[in-house]
C-alpha cells in the first residue's frame, strides 16, 4: 500500500516537473519554428506548425546574416575575439593579481583588498557616463582610439571584471599551502617561477570557474558596449547588434526569431558541451561571491 | 650588484631608459597637440620596455617587490581607469551642469533637488522598489519549489535541471524580443479566443509590469534553484532520517529542519536577486522600452509607466541628453543599492542567527 501511494506521489511529480519543463522551453520551440515561416503564417498562427519549412529558415537566416544593421558573422567575430580576449587576460592578470595580494599581508595589499570588495557594489550606471567621456579624453589625447574599438572594450573589461576575478582566486589560494612555494624557493626557484610553474597549474578549477562567470556576462553584456562601441558603429558585439536590427526594423518577426535563432544557438551549443562545468561554475561563483 | 653581469645590467637599464624615453616623448606629441599618430604607440611599447628593464632590474633583495609590482600593475591600472576615476568624477559632475563633454559651472544640490520634483523618476524609484519586492518572494518562492522537485526522487532529474537554468544563459535584450513576441502575438491568440481582447498585455502598464516580472522569474529561477539544490544537498542525510524516525511528515521536514538548515543559502539567494533585480536593465530595455501611460501619478500624466531606475539613468543622459542629471540620479541609485543590500544583509545574518 504504502510504496503505491510513494510511485503515485512520484508520478504526480515527474508530470510537474515535465509540464515545467514543457513551459520553460517553450519559448525556445516557439523560435525555432517561427524562424521556419514567413511573416504571414506567423501572424496566422504563431504556435501551429504550417508553414514551417527548410527552405523558409534558410531564406529568412540569409535576409538576417546580410542585413546591414545585423551583419550576423562580423558581430559574432567581434563577439568572440572580445570574450575570449577578455577572458584569458582576466584570467591572467586576475591571477597574478589574487597571487601577490593573497601572499603578501601588508598594509596595502588589505586595503586593494577591500577596495575590489567594495567596489563590486557599484552599478554600472554611476560610472558609464563618465567612462564614455574619459575613455574619449584619453584616446584623443594619447591617439589610441578607445571607444568603438576592440582593445578599449577589452581594457573596460579588464577593469570591471576584475574585482569578482580576484575575489574568487584569492580565496582558493588562501587554501593552497604557503609550504609549497617555501620549497620551490629553496630549491631555486624565483618568485615568478613559482608562480607560473607551480601555483598557476594548480588554480585551474577554479580559473574554469571565473572564466564561466565572465564569459556568460560578457558575452551576453549589452549596456557597456552599446556605450563604448555605439548603435550604428562598425564594431557591434552580437546583443548590440540584435538591438540594432531589432530597433531599425518594423515588426518582421520571422527576421527577428532568426536573429535570436541566432543569437541563441552558440550558447546553446557550449551549454551542451559543458553543462556540468557551467552549471557548477555559476553556483560556486554566487556561493563563494 | 656583483654577481649580476654586465650584459643583465645594461639590458635592464637600456630598457628603462629606450621606455623612458619612447613614454616621453609619447606625452610631449600628445600635450602639444601635434596629432603625430605614431604617439599613441611609442606609449605603449616604451611602457613595456619599462616594465622589462624594471624586471631585469639587477638586485636580489627587491626582486621579490619587483615581480609584485609587476604582477599587480595589468589589473589595477585597468580598474583604475575604468571604475575609480569615473566614479569620482561621475560624483563631482553630479554636482555641475555637465553636458557629457565639459562643464560650465557648479550647480550644487540643483540636479539632486530637481529629481525629486521630477513625477516620472519618482515613479521609476517606485516601481523599481515594487520590482525588486516582487522578484524576491516570487523568484526565490519559485527557485526554491523548483529545487525541492529537483532533489527528490525523480528520473531525468540532469534533464530537468538543465533544463529549467537554460533560459539564464540567453542575453537580457534577446529574451526580451522573444517574449515581447509572446506577450504580443501567442498571448493574444488566446485572450482573443478566450475573451474576445486582442489587446497585448504590454500595452497597459499593469499588465506590463507582470510581463516583465514573468520575463524575469524565467530568465532567472532557473540559476537560483542550482544554488537551493546545493543548499538542500549540503543537508546531512541522517538528520532527515532522524526526523522520519521521530515521525515527522513532509512538512514539518520542510520547515521544521530543511529552512532553518539552508539559512545561508536562502540569505545568498536574497542577496542575489535582490541587487540583479534593482539593476535590471536588457529586459526592461527589449520588452518594453519603459513605456506604458499611468494616468495619474501626483496629479501627473505619465509616459514611462515601465520605465525602472536603470532604464529612467539611461534614457536621462542618453536619450535626453542630460548628462549631469543622469549622473546625479545614477549616484542617487548607488546609494539606495548600497544601504538596501546592507540592511539585507544585516537583517538576514541576524534571522540566521535566530534559526
Amino acid at each position: 500500500m504504502k510504496t503505491r501511494e510513494k510511485t503515485s506521489a512520484v508520478a504526480v511529480k515527474m508530470v510537474i516537473a515535465i509540464i515545467i519543463a514543457l513551459y520553460v522551453l517553450f519559448p525556445f520551440f516557439l523560435v525555432v519554428i517561427n524562424s521556419c515561416k514567413p511573416t504571414d503564417m506567423i501572424t496566422a498562427n504563431p504556435i501551429g506548425l504550417e508553414g514551417v519549412s527548410l527552405p523558409q529558415l534558410y531564406q529568412n537566416l540569409k535576409d538576417v546574416i546580410n542585413n546591414t544593421h545585423f551583419l550576423f558573422w562580423s558581430a559574432f567575430e567581434y563577439s568572440v575575439v572580445i570574450t575570449l580576449l577578455s577572458l584569458i587576460l582576466l584570467a591572467l592578470f586576475g591571477a597574478m593579481a589574487a597571487w601577490v595580494i593573497c601572499r603578501n599581508k601588508t598594509r596595502w595589499s588589505t586595503f586593494i583588498y577591500f577596495t575590489f570588495i567594495a567596489s563590486m557594489i557599484i552599478p554600472f550606471q554611476v560610472v558609464m557616463l563618465p567612462l564614455i567621456s574619459t575613455f574619449r579624453d584619453v584616446g584623443k589625447f594619447v591617439g589610441i582610439p578607445m571607444l568603438q574599438s576592440v582593445p578599449g572594450i577589452i581594457f573596460a573589461y579588464l577593469g570591471f571584471g576584475g574585482a569578482m576575478t580576484v575575489f574568487i582566486l584569492n580565496g582558493f589560494i588562501k587554501g593552497i599551502p604557503i609550504t609549497l612555494e617555501e620549497a620551490a624557493s629553496i630549491d631555486g626557484c624565483s618568485p615568478e617561477q613559482t608562480f607560473f610553474l607551480i601555483i598557476f597549474p594548480l588554480l585551474k578549477p577554479v580559473i574554469t570557474t571565473v572564466t564561466i562567470l565572465n564569459g556568460m556576462w560578457i558575452w551576453n553584456d549589452y549596456l557597456l558596449p552599446s556605450m563604448m562601441l555605439g548603435q550604428n558603429g562598425k564594431v557591434k558585439t552580437l546583443p548590440v547588434a540584435v538591438q540594432a536590427f531589432v530597433g531599425s526594423y518594423v515588426k518582421q518577426w520571422n527576421l527577428i526569431l532568426a536573429a535570436a535563432l541566432l543569437a541563441i544557438i552558440p550558447i546553446v551549443i557550449l551549454f551542451l558541451f559543458a553543462q556540468k562545468q557551467i552549471m557548477e561554475g555559476m553556483i560556486e561563483g554566487a556561493v563563494k561571491g | 650588484m656583483g654577481e649580476f653581469s654586465v650584459g643583465r645590467k645594461a639590458a635592464s637599464f637600456g630598457c628603462m631608459i629606450v621606455g623612458l624615453v619612447l613614454m616621453i616623448w609619447g606625452l610631449a606629441m600628445a600635450i602639444a597637440k601635434t596629432g603625430n599618430t605614431l604617439r599613441g604607440g611609442a606609449l605603449v611599447v616604451g611602457a613595456v620596455a619599462f616594465f622589462v628593464g624594471f624586471y631585469l632590474f639587477p638586485t636580489l633583495k627587491h626582486h621579490r617587490t619587483i615581480v609584485n609590482i609587476i604582477f599587480l600593475f595589468p589589473l589595477l591600472f585597468a580598474f583604475a581607469v575604468t571604475v575609480i576615476i569615473p566614479l569620482v568624477l561621475g560624483i563631482g559632475y553630479s554636482f555641475t551642469d555637465w553636458n557629457g563633454i565639459r562643464t560650465k559651472g557648479f550647480v550644487g544640490l540643483d540636479n539632486y533637488m530637481r529629481m525629486f520634483r521630477q513625477p516620472g523618476f519618482l515613479w521609476s524609484i517606485l516601481i523599481t522598489f515594487l520590482f525588486v519586492v516582487f522578484n524576491i518572494i516570487l523568484v526565490n518562492l519559485t527557485a526554491f519549489l523548483l529545487a525541492l522537485l529537483c532533489t527528490s526522487k525523480l528520473k531525468g532529474l540532469g534533464f530537468f535541471r538543465a533544463a529549467y537554468f537554460l533560459p539564464n544563459l540567453i542575453g537580457g535584450i534577446v529574451l526580451g524580443y522573444i517574449w515581447q513576441f509572446i506577450f504580443s502575438n501567442v498571448i493574444t491568440k488566446f485572450t482573443t479566443a478566450l475573451f474576445d481582447s486582442r489587446y497585448s498585455m504590454l500595452s497597459e502598464t499593469k499588465t506590463a509590469f507582470i510581463g516583465i516580472v514573468i520575463v524575469y522569474i524565467w530568465q532567472y529561477a532557473g540559476y537560483i534553484m542550482l544554488i537551493y539544490i546545493t543548499g538542500l544537498n549540503t543537508i546531512p542525510g541522517d538528520v532527515l532520517e532522524a526526523s522520519s524516525i521521530d515521525g515527522a511528515n513532509a512538512t514539518q521536514t520542510l520547515f521544521e529542519i530543511k529552512i532553518p538548515m539552508i539559512a545561508p543559502t536562502i540569505t545568498i539567494c536574497t542577496f542575489l536577486t535582490l541587487t540583479s533585480a534593482f539593476k535590471q536593465f536588457d529586459v526592461n530595455l527589449a520588452l518594453t522600452n519603459g513605456t506604458g501611460s499611468v494616468a495619474n501619478f501626483m496629479g501627473n500624466y505619465l509616459t514611462n509607466g515601465t520605465e525602472m531606475l536603470a532604464l529612467n539613468i539611461y534614457s536621462t543622459a542618453v536619450i535626453n541628453n542630460e548628462y549631469a542629471f543622469g549622473e546625479a540620479k545614477a549616484v542617487l541609485f548607488f546609494i539606495i543599492l548600497a544601504v538596501v543590500s546592507i540592511v539585507q544583509v544585516r537583517i538576514s545574518n541576524k534571522k540566521e542567527v535566530e534559526l
